[in-house]
């Protein structure tokens, strides 16, 4: 038999039939194992979740034409922009075109847009009614709403003209609607009234071939993005796309994202202060623990020196049960801290997270090391055992 | 040349001598018993002749190596390598079973081996008996276990600190056996025993009281 057989052997036994002995050590490994991969998993997995909690605030990216882009956002401009971010940290696309139109000779500005796109980006607008779901039908602001009287199933008939634009009030020469052979007329159905409680609520809101069916083509003023990634991430986005010259001004939106990066910030100091401190506590236990097993153990410690055994094979041995029980208080942690970092998640961000088997590793390797390190103190102690005090007779 | 030779050794404990300018000579394959009353410094003598103490004075000459000059990690490896040492209270590693007990000093001193720890649970006749913990044993099993782990790596020398003492007749005799079969087998055997008739059965008796030999008797026949 080898050596090292003989040495698992041992401490396997001393494990499994001092069991009572053991288990409150196991104990606190298992409990600070649970704690730190639970908290771990939250903590990688807090910027996603609060990610997704704040794109519910709007979006955090903007694009614009550049300066010296004079065709502006166009369609394949935007295209090319948006290949510079991952689809899977793009929440939401809201390209924009704002152009002044006229209801009844007042000029109203419309916006441009895919509806479903503001739907991710701005997740937060109420809309009273239904939200667009065919060419010809429109939100309309809360706002505007009021100064046109006009409400849910109403229909307005909106004049693009430029000459209209020019000079509002000229068109009160021309009451008949279509009479002006440049204007363009075409007669929309309110589905819903948008309450923004913001600028939204002055503005039409219509599809993008609504727009460009009574404005004609035209390149986009702005895109809202909502992207779901970290601070860094989206200045290395930034920085990438305004390094490319691909015609778009990037911007991040920094109210959103330093909020986000504020409270991230915070929120992970927090978890990364919880967790240390739940290892001091765990390695405060493992110490006391070993302590009483060490001194429990002084004439077994005193029989293995008198039976030849260096102070170093003592302290090896007495690491490796340390270590052992390290070993099986991460293994077990490791899952249970993935119940708990569940639990957490399902009962404060009301969305599930996925195991990350890294994670197994790592909480295997640093309760080992924890206990490691709570075990040098105890088994310092063997090296200072006298057999022949500890073994003497009666 | 001597297996052992204490040369006028003295263990000193502040005013207190525990040993007094004792010498002794055991030669190999010899079975010496020492005898005296409690304090008469027996633990103290057994304590150096099995490297787990250093005189204040004089010289142990282990098959002519002296151990009273040397540091304690070698002290360690001399032990390992040429003592067997059995206890009165047994010692036994409460959580390994008989043979994991036998095969730990295999493991201190060279390589474990379960054909041969057996063997020496053979030969005290507990070949059956190995694979139950300490606590399932009895007293004399127990010593008997502690008798085949001292025998296992074939000590020079087997020192026996009050061996029977915790043991009935019964288990006395069958541990008395295996002494006298050891040492019919050249094993050096050293007991201290309180108990004249396990001192009568050793070939000589050392008498130590107040640290020093009082009394050096050659038993007639050895029984």
């Amino acid at each position: 038999m080898k050596k090292r057989t003989m040495f698992f052997r041992m401490i396997t036994a001393s494990l499994i039939r001092r069991r009572s002995r053991m288990f409150i050590a196991l104990l606190a490994i298992a409990v600070g194992a649970t704690i730190l991969s639970g908290l771990t998993t939250i903590y990688y997995d807090v910027p996603r979740q609060m990610g997704e909690q704040f794109r519910n605030y709007g979006a955090n990216m903007i694009f614009m034409a550049s300066a010296l882009n004079e065709e502006g956002l166009t369609s394949d401009i935007l295209e090319q922009g948006l290949t510079q971010i991952p689809d899977s940290k793009i929440v939401g696309c809201a390209p924009y075109r704002y152009e002044t139109v006229t209801i009844n000779n007042q000029p109203v500005i419309v916006a441009g847009t895919d509806l479903q796109g503001v739907s991710k980006t701005s997740p937060y607008w109420f809309v009273d009614g239904e939200w667009p779901s065919s060419n010809g039908q429109i939100l309309i602001g809360k706002q505007i709403a009021e100064t046109l009287s006009c409400g849910i199933g109403d229909t307005l008939l909106m004049t693009y003209s430029e000459e209209a634009i020019e000079n509002p009030e000229q068109p009160d020469e021309v009451p008949d609607r279509g009479l002006n052979a440049d204007a363009v007329n075409i007669e929309f159905t309110i589905t819903g009234i948008l309450d923004t409680g913001g600028n939204e609520e002055s503005y039409i809101f219509m599809s993008l071939e609504d727009i460009s069916e009574l404005t004609g083509e035209g390149p986009y003023d702005v895109c809202e993005l909502s992207v779901s990634a970290s601070s860094e991430e989206l200045t290395g986005y930034v920085d990438n796309i305004t390094s490319r010259d691909l015609g778009i001004t990037p911007r991040l939106v920094k109210r959103v994202t330093q909020s986000e990066t504020t409270v991230l910030t915070k929120l992970q100091s927090l978890v990364f202060l919880v967790t240390i401190v739940v290892l001091m506590l765990m390695m405060i236990c493992v110490a006391t623990t070993m302590m009483a097993v060490v001194t429990e153990r002084r004439k077994e410690i005193g029989l293995r020196k008198a039976l030849g055994a260096s102070d170093r094979s003592i302290v090896v041995e007495f690491m490796g049960e340390g270590m052992m029980l390290g070993a099986v208080g991460g293994l077990i942690g490791s899952f249970m801290g993935f119940a708990f970092a569940q639990a957490v998640s399902v009962n404060v961000f009301n969305s599930t997270i996925t195991l990350r088997p890294i994670l197994v590793p790592i909480t295997i390797v640093a309760s080992v090391i924890v206990t490691g390190i709570a075990c040098l103190i105890p088994v310092r102690r063997t090296t200072e055992v006298n057999p022949a005090l500890v073994l003497k007779g009666e | 040349m001597s297996l052992l030779e204490l040369k006028d050794v003295s263990k000193i404990y502040g005013p207190l001598k525990a040993l007094d300018k004792v010498s002794l000579t055991v030669e190999e394959g010899e079975w010496v018993a020492i005898m005296g009353p409690s304090g008469s410094g027996k633990s103290t003598m057994m304590n150096i002749i099995s490297c787990l103490d250093t005189p204040t004075e004089g010289q142990v000459l282990l098959d002519g190596v002296d151990i009273a000059k040397e540091n304690s990690k070698r002290l360690t490896e001399i032990r390992r390598d040429k003592i067997g040492l059995i206890f009165q209270q047994f010692h036994l590693v409460n959580y390994l079973t008989a043979l994991e007990n036998v095969m730990v000093a295999q493991y201190y001193h060279s390589m474990p081996d379960e054909a041969e720890a057996m063997e020496a649970l053979e030969m005290v006749g507990l070949k059956d008996r190995a694979k139950h913990l300490p606590a399932q044993l009895s007293g004399g099993e127990q010593q008997r276990v502690c008798i085949a782990r001292a025998l296992t790596n074939h000590p020079e020398i087997m020192l026996a600190d009050e061996p029977t003492g915790n043991l009935d007749e019964a288990n006395e005799n069958i541990v008395l056996d295996l002494f006298r079969q050891l040492h019919k087998a050249g094993t050096t055997l050293i007991v201290v025993t309180h108990d004249p008739e396990v001192a009568d059965v050793a070939g000589r008796t050392i008498i130590l009281e107040h640290g020093k030999i009082k009394k050096e008797v050659i038993n007639s026949k050895e029984k």
